[in-house]
């Protein structure tokens, strides 16, 4: 992970790392922090906890987002002393959901925007003038449209993997695979590394190929406190913790000095926190499928 | 009980876009009660959930497990919100006006906010798209202001204009359930109105607590209260944690 970090972030790069809740990977967010990687501009539909941390360690000049909370249990609050004027500055640009996606979409296929029907009747285009609209040639509609995103780096957890990068995700899918394709470089993260044969034997759950991977890391509870299906929970604890821990910015940096800067990798920060065996996953095995013809 | 009212707006078979917070509450409690058949939709892509225990969250792992089909959130948004698919959207909001325009991002002004909301997330499509909502909201003063500081999700009248002027295919929020009345949308102008009471809870009360001059229906309602076993349900089987219920 250190070497895939010092080689694929650099201070002001866009950088992305997706999961709808599910596969967020921490374990990468953690090492940028360690690097000290200044001035990036993040971009996530879901903050979540892992940009909250980037923000108050001071590695983020611009949040590209579209819903900024503590999912089931309050505030991301180093976000919120940014965004209220109580904290370092931070530029904002804000979508919903849609847009978000919309956004990564057409990165992906590298168009230069998306059209959507929606923000009709919103302030949002209004607060982010990227928000605009175009007439459709076919019809004279007028359609809202977003600008591509097209990241430096996305970074994405999934399951597994074989060594060039082909990956398999189930469970939420999220935007990982837009976001990906819509990258420069990609970075995939994983609880297990599997032989091309595992790969070989189930290819329609491969959600990224390795053709766009530039780096694979093996990384078990790399997602922690988030989830990975089929592996462990969301440490819901954790979360809801996180309240208490964010509201106070001395709290918050120590709890980054003891779980981030005192420890040298995941290993040492998953030592670090006890009890992790409660979470693991119970087994709800699917029958799998006849591929022959 | 605000939970148990809503939860009864839903009609079992239905296609219903669940949001974060209580509405998540009310639609595994209608699920569990009249509405077994409901379809449950989640942003995170979750299609037909079935979840065996409360979501903690709207990207909740169980919401997987047993589910009809698990697909990308570029799929939930275009090819089944924007397609028309979703027959109730559920929402939560900070503030609901007048005209049910909700605002779930910042409370003052957008570039010196006095509090930053989440903001959207999926909502202000939602609301545009969904064939009718649901919103559901605690009856507080400074929740139902005359007009939203911010139009995060747009109501039944925006900036002046109908929801038909502006464009929007759904039919917008047709029921508030708060935890003192319900509220509905006049066909004629859009206006929020006061539709029914919860038992015990005065007139004035509710008009108190709105921050304009709450018209009633011809004909006020009484909302039957919740049955033992919503509350059983509720209360100890989907939230004994108290994740969601307060109070």
């Amino acid at each position: 992970m250190r070497d895939a970090i010092a080689r694929y972030v650099h201070d002001g790069d866009t950088v992305v790392i997706e999961g709808f809740t599910h596969l967020i990977c921490f374990a990468a967010g953690h090492e940028i922090i360690r690097q000290q990687r200044r001035n990036l501009t993040l971009c996530r539909l879901t903050p979540d906890l892992i940009y909250d941390q980037m923000i108050a360690a001071g590695c983020a000049r611009k949040l590209v987002f579209s819903w900024a909370g503590n999912p089931g249990a309050g505030s991301l609050h180093a976000f919120r002393r940014a965004a209220e004027g109580k904290g370092q500055p931070l530029e904002l640009e804000e979508y919903s959901h849609f847009g978000m996606v919309a956004r990564l979409s057409a990165g992906a296929a590298r168009l230069p925007f998306w059209t959507l029907r929606n923000y009709m009747g919103t302030d949002l285009p209004a607060a982010n003038p990227q928000i605009r609209s175009v007439s459709c040639p076919y019809t004279g509609e007028t359609l809202a449209t977003v600008p591509a995103l097209n990241p430096d780096l996305t970074i994405v957890h999934a399951q597994r993997a074989d060594p060039e990068g082909n990956a398999q995700i189930w469970g939420l899918l999220g935007v990982q695979k837009e976001a990906a394709f819509a990258s420069r470089h990609v970075i995939v993260v994983v609880e297990e590394l599997v032989d091309e044969s595992v790969i070989r034997a189930d290819p329609n759950r491969t959600v990224i190929p390795g053709l766009i991977v530039d780096a694979v890391v093996v990384e078990p509870w790399g997602a922690h406190p988030s989830y990975a299906q089929g592996y462990y929970d969301r440490d819901n604890q954790f979360y809801v913790g996180w309240e208490k821990i964010s509201r106070d910015p001395a709290a918050l940096d120590r709890y980054l000095q003891e779980f981030v800067f005192a420890v040298k990798d995941r290993a040492e920060y998953i030592q670090r926190c006890a009890g992790l065996e409660r979470l693991k996953a119970k087994e709800r095995i699917c029958a799998g499928v006849n591929y022959g013809f | 009980m605000m939970t148990a009212v809503a939860a009864r707006e839903l009609r079992d078979g239905e296609v219903v876009f669940v949001g974060i917070g209580l509405p998540n509450l009310a639609c595994n409690l209608a699920r569990a009660t009249h509405a077994p058949n409901l379809v449950l939709i989640y942003e995170s892509g979750a299609v037909g959930a079935v979840p065996e225990r409360l979501p903690v969250s709207i990207g909740d792992p169980a919401l997987v497990t047993g589910s009809l089909m698990v697909c990308s959130m570029a799929d939930v948004f275009q090819s089944l919100l924007q397609n028309g698919r979703i027959e109730v959207g559920f929402l939560g909001g900070a503030q609901v006006d007048r005209y049910g325009n909700i605002n779930t991002t910042v409370v003052g002004d957008y570039a010196k906010p006095a509090v930053r909301l989440p903001g959207s997330g999926g909502a202000a499509e939602i609301a545009i798209h969904a064939r009718r909502t649901v919103v559901i909201a605690r009856l507080e003063r400074r929740g139902f202001p005359e007009a939203v500081d911010f139009v995060t999700s747009p109501g039944l009248r925006s900036k002046g204009r109908t929801r038909r002027e502006l464009g929007m295919p759904g039919a917008g929020p047709t029921r508030v359930v708060t935890d003192k009345g319900i509220l509905e949308a006049d066909p004629t102008d859009g206006e929020l109105v006061l539709s029914a009471l919860y038992p015990g809870v005065d007139i004035s009360d509710v008009t108190a607590n709105v921050g304009w001059s709450l018209r009633c229906t011809s004909r006020l309602q009484q909302v039957e209260p919740p049955s033992e076993r919503e509350l059983y349900l509720l209360r100890e089987v989907l939230d004994p944690g108290r994740l969601y219920l307060k109070g």
